[in-house]
This record gives structure tokens, sequence and C-alpha cells, in this order.
């Protein structure tokens, strides 16, 4: 039987591969790595693109992760795949987004009305219907 | 005694609550199982980091990025804010803002001023109403929350802690007990509380690329965007659970009132028709 090597790919969603591999090959910050099993342990940041995984039958899968962590054990390979793509500047523009949003909302009403109406009523209903069923009680008691 | 009339019309406008309350309690029900899956799927990601950063934490222990450092002197503090977006959850919300409250006041009595980063549309309502500054906010996140959403509002705390506007960062939300319990819960997120891991020796380390910082810097942004997409997973869970009860004993209500207002009816209805047959009788004993 051919050496094999455990291949776990997951990302911050779910788990994505699980599988014993003969050789993991992924694009690493400097360049691509092809690891085969008993590799020495090796950590790195991936660059976005294509992990092809070999298993025993020799067919290849391909995965494809928009960055993230490869980190490598003699006998465990794990690939933490970020689901989106980072790059500084996006996060910045991301972070940016998110103080905007505050500020806006802070200052002004958003037009989410229907929905806001629609529930306060379905929430009064329902706040009619517990009133009452307490008076009940209270009167039975 | 109410006429038949007002009683009928008061039944049918119960009933068709009970409708709406028991369709949402079977979509929470469903919604739940499948939150609770997500729940689960993003556990083995931020072990695996936390192992990795363990690691390098004791490989490179000259260098010690600002999220492990030690504790510094407190005076302002941030909390991410993990709420649902709607409503109708029961006591969900307004538990964890009490808890919050609760937390704030306490920061306060020790001279330590809190702001706030917001997810989710009622943590936002709720803090138009309280005060207090709010430096990110997102909301609508949906059924499926993803990372990709919290990049933003997570990094805005990362980066005050960074430039040491705040000095720790907490992350505030609801906890999955089972389907009946939830309770809100505050997290230290950083500086990052390792848990005392034995002091095994280290016989090997990596080799990195570029170089170790370079992969710890990442790694700890990551971990921390987990965490908090933890929290935000599993505060979507509650919802839904909290959701399901709350209208389940809606709907309950709905029906105890529906038999109640039914009885009522009857007996209205009987005596009109009493009524009407003592006055031909006495009508007819009078010709």
């Amino acid at each position: 039987m051919a050496m094999t090597i455990h291949v776990d790919i997951v990302s911050a969603e779910g788990a994505i591969h699980s599988g014993q591999a003969t050789m993991v090959y992924a694009t690493a910050e400097l360049g691509e790595v092809g690891i085969a099993p008993r590799h020495t342990a090796f950590i790195s940041r991936l660059k976005p693109g294509d992990i092809r995984v070999e298993n025993e039958q020799g067919e290849q899968e391909h995965f494809y992760v928009s960055g993230g962590m490869l980190e490598v054990q003699p006998h465990v390979v794990t690939v933490l795949a970020d689901t989106a793509i980072r790059a500084r500047d996006l996060d910045e523009a991301a972070a940016l987004d998110a103080k905007r949003r505050a500020e806006e909302a802070l200052a002004g009403q958003t037009a989410q009305f229907e929905y806001a109406k629609a529930q306060a009523e379905l929430a009064e209903a329902i706040a009619q219907l517990r009133a009452i069923e307490k008076l009940r009680k209270m009167k039975a008691s | 005694m109410a006429g038949a009339k007002e009683i009928r019309t008061k039944i049918a406008s119960i009933k068709s609550t009970q409708k709406i309350t028991s369709a949402m309690e079977m979509v929470a029900a469903s919604k739940m199982r499948k939150a609770q899956d997500r729940m689960a799927a993003s556990r083995p990601y931020s072990e695996k980091m936390l192992q990795v950063i363990s690691h390098l934490a004791r490989a490179t222990p000259e260098y010690r990025h600002s999220f492990m450092a030690a504790e510094r002197e407190r005076k302002r503090v941030g909390y991410i804010v993990v709420s649902s977006d709607r409503g109708l959850c029961g006591g969900l919300n307004s538990n964890l803002f009490r808890r919050l409250v609760a937390d704030i006041k306490e920061q306060r009595a020790n001279g330590v001023e809190p702001v706030f980063c917001t997810i989710g549309n009622k943590a936002l309502g709720f803090f138009k109403r309280f005060g207090g500054q709010v430096l990110g906010q997102v909301t609508h996140l949906g059924d499926r929350p993803h990372i990709e959403d919290l990049i933003g509002t997570v990094k805005v705390m990362l980066d005050a802690f960074e430039a040491k506007e705040i000095d720790a960062i907490y992350v505030a939300g609801n906890t999955f007990v089972n389907t009946m319990t939830q309770r809100p819960i505050i997290r230290q997120l950083v500086p990052i509380i390792g848990e005392k891991q034995s002091e095994m020796p280290l016989h090997w380390d990596y080799i990195y690329e570029p170089d170790a910082r370079v992969v710890l810097d990442a790694l700890l942004t990551r971990y921390i965007e987990s965490l908090v997409y933890q929290a935000v997973v599993e505060n979507a869970a509650c919802e839904q659970a909290a959701r399901m009860v709350a209208m389940k004993s809606a709907s309950d209500n709905a029906g105890n009132l529906i038999d109640e207002l039914q009885l009522i009816y009857n007996k209205a209805r009987q005596a009109a028709i009493t009524q009407e047959i003592s006055e031909i009788v006495s009508g007819a004993a009078a010709v």
C-alpha cells in the first residue's frame, strides 16, 4: 500500500474535505508546493488558487481556496481556508463600510418600515393574548 | 354579555394570529436544526487554529503580538454585541441587553468607558435608545451568516485595539444550552486568554514561509474572526430556539382563548334563542 497522509481542508463555515492522500499540491505564498507523506513540519500562507489532492487511486481532486494557511505535519496536512478574498485594502474597505453603516444607522431612520410595522402589530397581538391569559388565570384562582 | 357577532369576529382574529404563530414555530424549528449544524461545523477550524497559535507562541517566545500581550491598564473597552435581526424570540435579546447593561455599569464604576460594535438589528436599535458610542455595525446577516460580512466590523475593533484606543475587546452573545435554555454570556476576546496548556518541551518546529511573525499575525486575525463568527452562528441557533418556544406558547395561549371564547359564544347564542322562544311563547299566551 502506498504511503498516505491525512488531509483536512476546513474553513470557518465548515469542513470542506477530509481524507487520505498520496500527494497534496498547494499554492503557497512563495510558490507552489507539493507535499508527500512524512513531509517535515511546515507552515505557510496560501495564495488564492488551487489545492490538488491526489488519492491512492491516482485520482486528483481540486479545491479552490481564496487564501488561507497551510499547516503540514509528517502525517497530517491541514488547510485553514479563507472563504473570502482577503487583502489589506479590501479589509480596510470593509472596516470603513462597517463604520459608515453605524453612523448612518444612528443618524437617520432607514426604510424597513413595512416589516417593522407588521412585526410590531403581530407582537402586539401576542402580547394581548398573553395578557388575557394572565387575567384569566388570576380570575380562576 | 357581549354580542354574539362581536365574539365571532374576535375568535376569527385570534384564529388568524394562531395560524401565523404556529407557522412561525414550525419554520423556527427547521431553521434551528440547520443553525445547530452550522454551529458544529465551525468548531474544527478555530480549534485547529488555536492549536497552531499556541504552538507558534511557544516556538517564538521573543515575539509577542499585541493581541496576546499581557493585560494593560484599562481605560476604554470594546464590546462586540451579537443580537438577532428580528424580534418575536421571547426574552432572548432583552436578557442579553440586561446582562450587558449590568456589565457596563460595573465597568463604568471602575472608570472604564465602553464602546460598541453591533451585529444584528436589535443591538443597533438598543444602542440608539441606550446611547453609547457605536464604532461599527452590521445587520441583515440572514439565516446563513458569512464570515465576509463580519470582517469589517471585527477589524474596526481590532484596529482600535492596536491603536490603543481600547484596551480589551469582549464579545457578548447568547450561548445555546439546549432548546429551552439560552444564556447570555460576555467573553473576553482580546487580549487572548490562553488556556493553560501543558508546557511540553518543543522537539520540533515548523519551517515558516515567509516567516513566523507574518504567519502568526495572519492566524490571530482569522482566529478572532472565527470566534466572532461562532458567536454569531450560536446566537442564530439561540434565536431560532427561543422563537420556537415563544411561538409555541403563543399558539397554545391562542388555542385556550379560542376554546373559552367559543364557550361564551355558545352561551350567548343559547341565551338569545331562549329569549326569543320565551318572547314567542309569552306573545302567544297573550293572544
